[in-house]
């Protein structure tokens, strides 16, 4: 059964006031990663389609072509984790 | 090989001597040491280090670590809202007390250049010594340790084209001769010789600089240094910082075309080199950040170690930075432009 770690090669907590968390995919996985989570978040806007602001679950968060994803106002890695998984698996 | 790296390098800074360039990893460590050999040993209760709200973390938190050792009073001159020092500020809080003024040469946040002549002559009048943090400025335009005046410059390799892991404290040998070493080990020693009586070992130490550099040294990084000095030599540090100048008036001429970036720090390019801070309406430094990643333009978000001077300064949460150096051009700089104003549309 696939998990988090197939797909997710690093979590990055950025250095500001903001918080934000940058979740980085495994290099060979972020396709499918992407594919996925275009599956199940709601788009709310594109960009030349290779950025794209997505809604899930009352969270907004941006999904990038180069395999990146940058979350706001999570709470903790548990939260993180729940909504990936959903997102992902 | 080894040697032969520290003459050019103390001879791109004007040191009069070889023996007053000391081989660290780094800037960071470059001060820590001075910190810890000379702060130790000089700084006590009642006595004042003064440094800048736009310091980068490196020349705040060893002096905020030492002082809790020492009990020394650490007072913060302001900034002003666009960036520059406050001079004034600066120089009337230097008294009697005061041991030692450190500040930033050019800020990593702003490209502001600040005038440390100035504020090393202060510092002199009042008995204190100046410590120059070169990080910035080192890699950008001619730096002469001498015509400053400073009595410690730091600064690191991996910022001026050469490896990471290698940087250099500068210090006057007749300072260098009286500090304490920083670690201890081989190579800093002249003589650990065993007392029968005692059962202890009496030790002697080397000659500055090899007194403050314990162990086996970093001889790649400092060889792969002299290469990067070699390269900016014959470039020449003038049309380095011209080159620079060009490139940042161009960007900021160009970003004033996007409707939501606002710049932070003053613009005049008299005081500045290749730093551009600035936010976008309606999106974190990290988003701006990672947004330009996608389109293979690589910029910094955040607080660039220099939270002081984001939340106190620019009451900003985070910016993101723009930066300039030798390789970069103004096809690019169109290039980023381009980028920025498509977030218009988010
Ligand atoms: C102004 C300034 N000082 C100090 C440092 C720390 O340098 P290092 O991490 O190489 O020790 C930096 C690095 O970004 C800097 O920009």
């Amino acid at each position: 059964m696939a998990t988090l770690e197939d797909y997710v090669a690093r979590v990055e907590g950025t250095c500001g006031a903001e918080k934000d968390v940058i979740v980085v995919f495994k290099y060979e996985k972020k396709d499918e990663a992407i594919a996925n989570i275009m599956k199940r978040a709601k788009m709310k806007n594109s960009i030349a389609g290779i950025i794209f602001e997505l809604t899930f679950q009352d969270l907004s968060f941006r999904l990038y072509t180069s395999g990146k994803a940058i979350f706001r106002s999570i709470k903790d890695r548990e939260e993180l984790n729940r909504i990936l998984a959903s997102l992902l698996l | 090989m080894f040697e032969k790296s520290r003459e050019k390098v103390a001879h791109f800074i004007n040191a009069r001597n070889s023996s007053e360039a000391i081989f660290v990893r780094g800037t960071t460590e470059a001060i820590n040491l001075v910190a810890y050999s000379w702060g130790l040993n000089n700084l006590g209760a009642g006595d004042e280090v003064l440094v800048s709200l736009m310091e980068h973390h490196s020349n705040i938190v060893p002096w905020e670590i030492t002082s809790k050792i020492k009990g020394f009073t650490i007072k913060y001159a302001n900034v002003n809202s666009d960036g520059t020092l406050d001079y004034d500020d600066f120089e009337s809080k230097f008294s009697s007390k005061t041991k030692i003024a450190c500040l930033s040469h050019v800020s990593n946040v702003t490209g502001i250049i600040n005038d440390v002549k100035r504020i090393a002559k202060a510092a002199h009048d009042y008995g204190a010594l100046m410590l120059v943090d070169g990080a910035q400025s080192v890699p950008h335009l001619k730096v002469d340790v001498q015509d400053l005046d400073a009595d410690f410059l730091a600064f690191s390799g991996h910022k001026m084209l050469g490896p990471t892991g290698i940087g250099v404290l500068y210090g006057k040998k007749d300072l260098l001769d009286k500090m304490s070493p920083f670690q201890g080990g081989g190579e800093m020693i002249k003589e650990v010789e065993f007392a029968q009586e005692s059962g202890r070992c009496g030790i002697s130490w080397n000659e500055p600089p090899w007194k403050f550099e314990a162990g086996t040294p970093n001889i790649c990084g400092a060889v792969g240094l002299m290469e990067a000095v070699k390269y900016l030599e014959a470039i020449g540090m003038d049309d380095v910082l011209s080159h620079e100048k060009e490139l940042t008036n161009y960007a900021l001429e160009r970003m004033k075309e996007c409707s939501k970036v606002t710049l932070h720090g003053s613009s005049d390019l008299s005081i500045k080199c290749g730093i551009i801070p600035f936010s976008v309406q309606g999106l974190s430094s990290h988003d701006v950040a990672l947004l330009c990643d996608n389109y293979g333009i690589m910029i910094r978000s955040g607080f660039h170690c220099a939270q002081p001077l984001h939340q106190q300064v620019f009451k900003l949460q985070s910016s993101a930075r723009a930066s300039f150096y030798i390789y970069n051009t103004t096809g690019e700089i169109d290039r980023f432009v381009e980028v920025l104003k498509e977030f218009e549309q988010l």
